[in-house]
């Protein structure tokens, strides 16, 4: 339960200061208790009060505050110190650097919700005379002027809710194994879409090539046609072996269907690459009637938001691949707000780059056949991943029959 | 006493002034004579006066200028800046005239007399309309005193001294419905009290000065005047309508010093 503690000092019996403070406290919903008390010793003595103060949520707390503090109550602790940014892209000195749990700055006495939160970023100040906002901006968004939080003080992270946060995660926990009853799992996931499609939330898919490579594709296409996945997130491979299968039948010049290597194949996914680029775009390329299938044709068709960020070993790259990452990042980071579930399959790079961005109160969901993968992404702080050591065909194929 | 040189209305900082209701100057310092005329005769009394700073029109309100005892003045922050304007006039006639002048720290509102007022050695102090309950543990611990927190809860009675006032050394009239529940509490516990009605408070009878056996009141609160005349004070009506039309009546119009 969220809580503060406020002194209250004067002639606060004999006003009914204190009695009128403990009212409002419980009027509001609130609870109190009173850690000491000192009274004056004659009349003219003033007496002294500190007080717990608890409500069921922040938004309750920060009335009962408002209310409370019209009579005397001060809330202990201090504000958050700031700084102003010198340089454009450089933080002050001594620049709080946040986690991507929920966080709230102490500004004017009051608690300030962080926006956006995201982990490794500055948190900037905006004040006008009558309000205060605070939100995360990474380093490269930062201009000269800024106002930053500096220092530990009037900073406070809360921990993650323990409350029901899917199905999945309430019977497991995060964590990694491969021991684990999988269909099981994968079915409990099924749910956990459901429920967040329900509510109106959205599904982010961030996926590897090795779902072209073992044959996934059409389980992973099955998902987004059924209109389960809102936005994807990936890197040139995936969208080139996907179009390099969908044009030729190979991933890697290697014929998924038989397994047995296409002649001259090894040049496939560059034809394939090549193709797009000539036509203009992957969306243009579906207009055109030249990619009939595979999931980015079923993006385009089901009109999945799709970011494509690119890194330092691509071929080509396709036309949609941004291939500057801080660029690529702000477009992945204006995509998470809505995002209340993340699954990650099949890939190390992306799955930490979309774990950087994604606030912790995300349900994280990372597949992959290495466990290696899942925890390089909880090292980096994604603590919120439940981790899943499976093939991703496998697991595709029972998410996609799950969701049926 | 601040004689009315520059008084008007020019700006609307509580609900009893309008700029398009402004005060007859003339009339105003016909009522201000008299007023100084009654206050100077009361027995013990002697007027001071403070010049009226051309820019302050409010400044002839001097009960905001601070309150003061033994020679200590705490000085008032006011709420409004329009009236912050008055304070360097206010402290340096305090500092002219030999008193020890105390500057309350920025944050915290405090206007005077007009939210603090001594019965005997209890200060009953108002909060919630101009002034703030963190002057009050200054006041507390400036003056060693008691200081009775009161929540004023409307705003024609913005200030303590507009609705209550100390007749004696145990005793205060008072109008209940400016304060909160517990106020009336806390009243009630520590003095005697008569209590005046809504129509009578509407007419300032609440702002007005005694002392011994003299009470200054502004005119026409016949019923009021008729009570205390009973239990043996002598009243001294003094029409002050031109200074009702900034919000003030007797008690605003004098600090004691």
């Amino acid at each position: 339960m969220p809580q503060e503690t406020v002194t209250l000092e004067g002639h606060i019996i004999d006003s009914l200061v204190l009695s009128k403070v403990l009212d409002l406290i419980i009027a509001h919903e609130g609870h109190y208790e009173i850690e000491e008390m000192r009274m004056g010793r004659t009349v003219a003595d003033v007496s002294h009060a500190r007080i717990r103060v608890s409500a069921p949520s922040r938004a309750k707390l920060e009335v009962i505050l408002g209310e409370i503090k019209k009579h005397g109550a001060v809330v202990e602790g201090e504000d958050a110190a700031l700084a102003p940014a010198r340089k454009d892209g450089v933080f002050p000195e001594d620049f709080y650097s946040t986690t991507n749990l929920p966080t709230f700055i102490r500004l004017d006495g009051r608690w300030v919700a962080v926006q956006s939160i995201e982990m490794d970023c500055g948190i900037v100040v905006e004040k006008t005379k009558r309000t205060a906002r605070a939100h995360c901006l990474p380093l490269h968004r930062i201009r000269r002027g800024d106002l930053l939080v500096v220092g530990h003080e009037g900073v406070k992270v809360t921990p993650r809710e323990r409350k029901p946060p899917g199905e999945i995660f309430s019977f497991m926990g995060a964590g990694t194994s491969g021991e684990r009853p999988k269909a099981f799992i994968i079915q409990a996931l099924a749910r956990d879409i459901r429920e967040v499609k329900a509510k109106g939330k959205k599904v982010l898919f961030v996926g590897g090539p090795a779902i072209v490579h073992t044959g996934a594709v059409r389980h992973l296409e099955e998902i987004i046609r059924g209109g389960w996945i809102d936005i994807l997130f990936a890197g040139n491979a995936l969208a080139t072996h996907d179009i390099e299968f969908a044009l030729y039948g190979t991933s890697l010049g290697v014929y998924v269907e038989k397994g047995i290597p296409a002649r001259e194949g090894h040049r496939n996914h560059l034809r394939a690459i090549n193709t797009i680029r000539r036509l203009g775009s992957i969306r243009q390329a579906v207009r055109a009637g030249v990619l009939k299938s595979g999931v980015m044709h079923a993006c385009v068709q089901n009109r999945v938001d799709f970011v494509l960020a690119g890194s330092i070993r691509d071929d080509g790259p396709l036309p949609e691949v941004i291939t500057d990452v801080t660029v690529a990042q702000d477009e992945m980071r204006e995509r998470i707000p809505q995002v209340e579930l993340a699954i990650m399959v099949a890939t190390t790079l992306h799955s930490v780059a979309t774990g950087n961005l994604l606030p912790a109160a995300v349900r994280t969901v990372c597949v992959d056949s290495d466990p290696d993968t899942v925890t390089k992404l909880v090292d980096r702080g994604s603590h919120q991943t439940y981790g899943l050591v499976t093939d991703c065909e496998f697991f595709l194929k029972t998410l996609a029959e799950a969701l049926r | 006493m601040c004689h009315p040189t520059a008084y008007d209305v020019v700006y609307e900082i509580n609900t009893w002034m309008s700029i398009k209701n402004v005060p007859d100057k003339a009339l105003a310092a016909q009522q201000w004579e008299q007023l100084h005329a009654v206050v100077s005769s009361l027995p013990g009394v002697q007027v001071h006066l403070v010049e009226q700073a051309p820019d302050c029109p409010d400044m002839v309100f001097t009960a905001n200028a601070g309150l003061v005892r033994d020679n200590t003045c705490v000085l008032s922050r006011f709420r409004f800046e329009e009236r912050q304007r008055e304070v360097p006039h206010f402290f340096e006639w305090f500092r002219h005239n030999g008193y020890r002048v105390i500057v309350p720290s920025e944050e915290c509102i405090f206007e005077g007399e007009g939210d603090a007022l001594f019965m005997g050695d209890t200060i009953f102090a108002g909060y919630r309309q101009r002034s703030e309950i963190c002057s009050h543990l200054f006041l507390a611990e400036t003056f060693g005193k008691q200081v009775l927190s009161l929540e004023l809860v409307d705003p024609r009675w913005y200030h303590l001294d507009t609705c209550l006032f100390p007749l004696a050394e145990e005793t205060v009239v008072y109008y209940p419905g400016a304060f909160d529940q517990y106020a009336q509490k806390v009243i009630e516990n520590h003095a005697k009290t008569i209590t005046v009605g809504l129509n009578e408070a509407l007419l300032f009878c609440c702002n007005s000065l005694v002392g011994g056996k003299e009470v200054v009141m502004n005119a026409g609160c016949d019923e009021i005047a008729a009570k205390l005349a009973g239990l043996g004070y002598r009243v001294h009506p003094v029409p002050t309508s031109e200074f009702i039309k900034a919000g003030g009546s007797v008690k605003c119009l004098c600090l004691r010093v």
